[in-house]
């Protein structure tokens, strides 16, 4: 079911929250053995924000009684948040995220934590201190990451919404992996507070659902300026529900011609040109682009984002929280082995890659070269956006790939994310909606890239083209 | 073999903002451990810095007051570390662009250059507990705002340097940004220093840190001159290392190099998005600064006549200016400020000195007792020398002067009668000076009950003196 469908059985008074939360965890009891999205779930947690808001009186606005799944890296007073990590393990953060604050008190019930990779560091949910989470549409396959869990959840109908944070796509790629949409607002267009960081000038919250609309309105509730976070930004936030309904006609999207070279699977190319005729049909111009420094952008996303990740993870030492190694003698002894036996492979890493370059000797070569190149990939977007309203491409080369496919070869995995880096890099909006299936029935995704602030505008294209190419009503076969 | 010593001074300045430098905790200095802390201070996952605006401003105050430009654009930098007091594992600090530049301080006669002021983070505390295989932090300290100023290496000798840091922490105190206490560690200093036989090439540097007084950053420089000087002496190297002070054994000792060979890894602090201050913000704060000690000086020579060392001595420090002007201020109309300051700049001093103490408020002699004691000597009832023994009595006793005078068995003459014959052939041998008391000179009656102590060798009480005199002046009048 979709909010608005949950929201009208409320109106009506055909339904309770508890009825709906109950059903939902019956559905997490059943299946999620088998799928394994959420990192941490307690029912008896859930049924008590029920009850309170039972008790509780006030207006009864869309998300009122709504299950969301939040993502491990997200604060949540009352829950664990360890980002999947050992190093985390026990960690309950004593505030509440900012994003968390509003979804409280729009009524929105927590139905518990979204598995990820291990601090956000990964492209199929295999990086997990928990274990992997399975594709809802094929259980031998990755369900994408790092938000793998928020996605499955969403696709396997668990809760029709969730939370997943997006540093360089990892809410895009999982979300074309399950067949779901999923959008990364505007770098400020969502708080940072309380989002354990991984690369803090790249990092979003996002939300995950199985419609447009529903994404639409679970961003309208979590955007906006936050006192507490100086990367905020202070713009407006739009009624993106009423936005939708002015429809897609005579907007301009640009398809970059970088972006069907090779490595491009063949199903996946097809599903787009489909999708991209089908656009013209809704009255959308398209029209081919060319954004020359996307090749750049992996590696220097590997740069800033394992500097800004290397000093972010600094402070898991186990000095005031999280995992503390019992065998450390001196305090140095005790970082080292706590570090060493807390992080996973992929955590260490990313750690040493960016510690390398920052250091001294190598930043200028490293990092103050990433920072110059991100400034071109963002004047490559200005340029575009110019002509063009957005620019969308494949959310991901290739469909859902096997599980422990490209684990052994970590560049391999850092490729699935080509196309959704360089929308980090500029700071910009970008959604991934389903666009079709495979012959083999996984799905494909396709990624929208907007102006700064110009969610709206995505929305507005990515509902019309839903909304005619119904593949949202496609469900994973679960049992 | 004769050396040339090369000195810079880094100081570290907490400011008294009511709260931390990125979150609403309260700064206050004393509290129970961790009582002041909040997710943000402790560095709690998912936390984010915000700036508070007022320590930009102390800070440009700072700059300005500095004589240094100001930087417009604002940008911090995350210093990387590990260390327990440092929640993050990294400081934010400034870097490559300091929030002032270019500045300098007059020591005298010599410009000292300031190379740098800029805003960071303090960090928390360590306390090891005596016996015990375990350290405390305290995490209170952990946010608080510090300014870095940095000098260049202008300083040739400790002496130099012990000015400078004096100077420097009296138009600080001016500035009224910050408590400036080293014992409180509000005001604290890292020496660098080095030694060289040829004035082309510097020396390897050493760093002395734990300077916790004024006279330890005296005598570690002059202990660490003289040990570089025997390293080269025999021909050795100094070595380029962090010393700390011990105050106790009066000695520097090198640290384990190993712990400190740190690679900070500054990189621009992505939480914070840099951002321009305006002309506008710059002129606003430097409308509103302070007269600052040189300024003073020289008002004070305008306005009170004083010769140029002794309105410099009075203004050095904004404790002593401000007792000189309180001085002043409650003295009656016309007694002299010179004697005043003469008194502030030599007896007060000395005594002072010999108390060690640095603050004129400590020394337990308000203003109105210097003018109380000044104003015995001009009154004729005790001699300037007689003053000083006084003066030095009533520090001790922590009485005033008049009560010293009375308690030293100064005989004072209070007998109605013998004062009241005394006053009336005051009155009858100075007309002039009655006619100007009736002539609204107030000053007048001072000199009549000077010329009353005089009759009376010293020997009548002033106050009741003055009290007879006036009855008889206002009786007569009617």
């Amino acid at each position: 079911m979709t909010v608005s469908e949950i929201h009208a059985l409320y109106q009506s008074g055909k339904t309770s929250p508890s009825e709906i939360i109950e059903q939902a965890i019956r559905r997490i009891e059943s299946l999620d053995p088998k799928i394994h999205a959420f990192a941490w779930f307690d029912p008896q947690w859930v049924r008590q924000q029920v009850k309170v808001l039972e008790a509780r009186g006030g207006g009864r606005g869309p998300l009122w009684g709504i299950p969301v799944v939040v993502k491990d890296n997200i604060c949540v007073q009352g829950a664990p948040a360890t980002c999947a990590s050992k190093i985390l393990s026990g960690f309950d953060p004593p505030y509440n995220a900012t994003v968390i604050e509003k979804l409280r008190a729009a009524g929105a019930i927590l139905m518990g934590m979204a598995n990820m990779d291990e601090f956000a560091f990964g492209s199929s949910c295999e990086h997990s201190c928990y274990g992997p989470t399975r594709n809802p549409w094929d259980l031998g396959r990755v369900p994408g990451g790092s938000s793998g869990g928020s996605a499955a959840s969403t696709a396997a109908s668990f809760t029709p919404l969730a939370l997943g944070s997006d540093t360089g796509g990892s809410i895009r790629q999982p979300a074309s992996f399950c067949g779901v949409v999923g959008m990364k607002p505007t770098y400020g267009r969502v708080s940072r507070y309380g989002l354990i960081a991984f690369a803090s000038s790249l990092d979003q919250i996002g939300p995950f659902s199985s419609t447009v609309a529903d994404s639409a309105l679970l961003l309208g509730a979590i955007a906006g300026f936050d006192p507490r976070d100086s990367t905020s930004g202070n713009v407006p936030v739009p009624d993106y529900l009423q936005e939708i309904k002015q429809g897609a006609k005579g907007l301009r999207i640009g398809v970059p011609k970088e972006c069907f070279g090779k490595g491009i699977d063949p199903e996946v190319n097809e599903a787009l040109q489909q999708a991209l005729e089908q656009c013209k049909k809704l009255g959308i111009t398209v029209k081919e682009v060319s954004l020359p420094r996307t090749e750049y952008a992996i590696p220097t996303y590997y740069v800033v984002a394992t500097a800004e990740a290397s000093s972010n993870l600094a402070r898991f030492d186990g000095v005031q929280y999280g995992y503390r190694s019992a065998s450390g003698q001196t305090i140095l002894d005790m970082y080292a082995k706590t570090r060493g036996e807390g992080f996973g492979p992929e955590a260490k890493r990313r750690i040493i890659l960016g510690t390398f370059v920052l250091s001294s000797g190598y930043y200028d070569a490293y990092y103050g070269h990433a920072l110059k190149v991100r400034t071109l990939i963002k004047e490559d977007f200005d340029r575009v956006f110019r002509e063009v309203d957005c620019v969308v491409t494949p959310t991901s080369p290739t469909p859902a790939f096997k599980l422990g496919e490209k684990l052994a070869d970590p560049l391999t995995m850092y490729l699935s994310d080509i196309f959704t880096i360089s929308v980090n890099m500029a700071g910009l909006p970008g959604v991934s909606i389903p666009c079709g299936f495979t012959k083999a029935g996984l799905p494909i995704g396709m990624q929208w890239i907007g102006r700064p602030f110009e969610e709206g505008v995505l929305f507005r294209g990515c509902h019309a083209y839903e909304r005619a190419a119904g593949w949202h009503t496609k469900r994973p076969p679960l049992s | 073999m004769n050396y040339t010593t090369v000195i810079g001074l880094e100081v570290h300045l907490q400011l008294k903002t009511a709260t931390k430098i990125f979150c609403g905790c309260s700064n206050r200095f004393g509290a129970a451990p961790n009582s002041q802390v909040c997710p943000v201070c402790l560095g709690f996952p998912g936390t984010l810095p915000v700036l508070n605006r007022q320590v930009l401003v102390s800070g440009i105050r700072v700059a300005l007051g500095l004589s240094c430009g100001v930087q417009p654009r604002i940008v911090f930098h995350r210093k990387n570390y590990f260390y327990p007091d440092l929640p993050k594992a990294y400081q934010i600090s400034q870097y490559d662009l300091p929030l002032g530049s270019n500045g300098f301080v007059q020591v005298g006669g010599q410009k000292v250059r300031v190379n740098r002021v800029h805003m960071e983070e303090d960090a928390g505390k360590l306390i090891h507990k005596e016996g015990e295989n375990a350290s405390l932090v305290d995490y209170n300290r952990c946010g608080v705002p510090l300014l870095e100023i940095v000098s260049e290496p202008d300083m040739r000798f400790p002496e130099e340097a012990h000015a400078y840091l004096k100077t420097l922490k009296g138009i600080l105190e001016y500035l009224d940004v910050s408590d400036c206490d080293m014992e409180k560690g509000s005001l604290r200093c890292d020496a660098n220093v080095s030694l060289t036989p040829d004035t082309k090439v510097f020396g390897s540097k050493v760093e002395i840190k734990n300077l916790n007084s004024f006279k330890a950053v005296a005598r570690a420089l002059a202990y660490e001159v003289q040990r570089q000087a025997a390293v080269l002496d025999e021909g050795g190297r100094v070595q380029q290392e962090t010393r700390l002070w011990d105050d106790v054994k009066e000695m520097t000792q090198g640290m384990r190099s190993k712990e400190f060979a740190h690679d900070y890894r500054y990189f621009p602090e992505p939480d914070l998005v840099p951002f321009s201050v305006s002309k506008e913000e710059i002129g606003a704060v430097r409308a509103v600064l302070p007269e600052l000690p040189a300024q003073k000086a020289d008002r004070f020579v305008r306005e009170y006549g004083l010769p140029a060392t002794d309105a410099a001595g009075l203004t050095a420090e904004k404790a002593s200016a401000d007792y000189y002007e309180e001085c002043v201020k409650r003295a009656p109309e016309g007694s002299q400020g010179k004697t005043l300051a003469n008194w502030i700049l030599s007896d007060v001093a000395r005594e002072m000195n010999e108390r060690g103490l640095d603050d004129i408020g400590a020394l337990g002699f308000p203003p109105e007792r210097l003018v109380e004691l000044v104003g015995l000597i001009q009154s004729g009832v005790i001699s300037g020398k007689m003053a000083k023994e006084v003066f030095i009595e009533a520090v001790e006793s922590r009485q005033s002067p008049s009560e010293v005078v009375k308690a030293k068995g100064l005989a004072q003459v209070t007998d109605r009668g013998a004062i009241q014959e005394a006053a009336l052939s005051v009155i009858q041998e100075q007309p002039r000076a009655v006619e100007d008391y009736r002539g609204g000179k107030a000053q007048a009656l001072m000199f009549m009950v000077g010329q009353l102590m005089r009759k009376t060798k010293g020997a009548a009480s002033p106050a009741l003196s003055q009290e007879i005199l006036r009855e008889l002046l206002e009786k007569k009048n009617a």
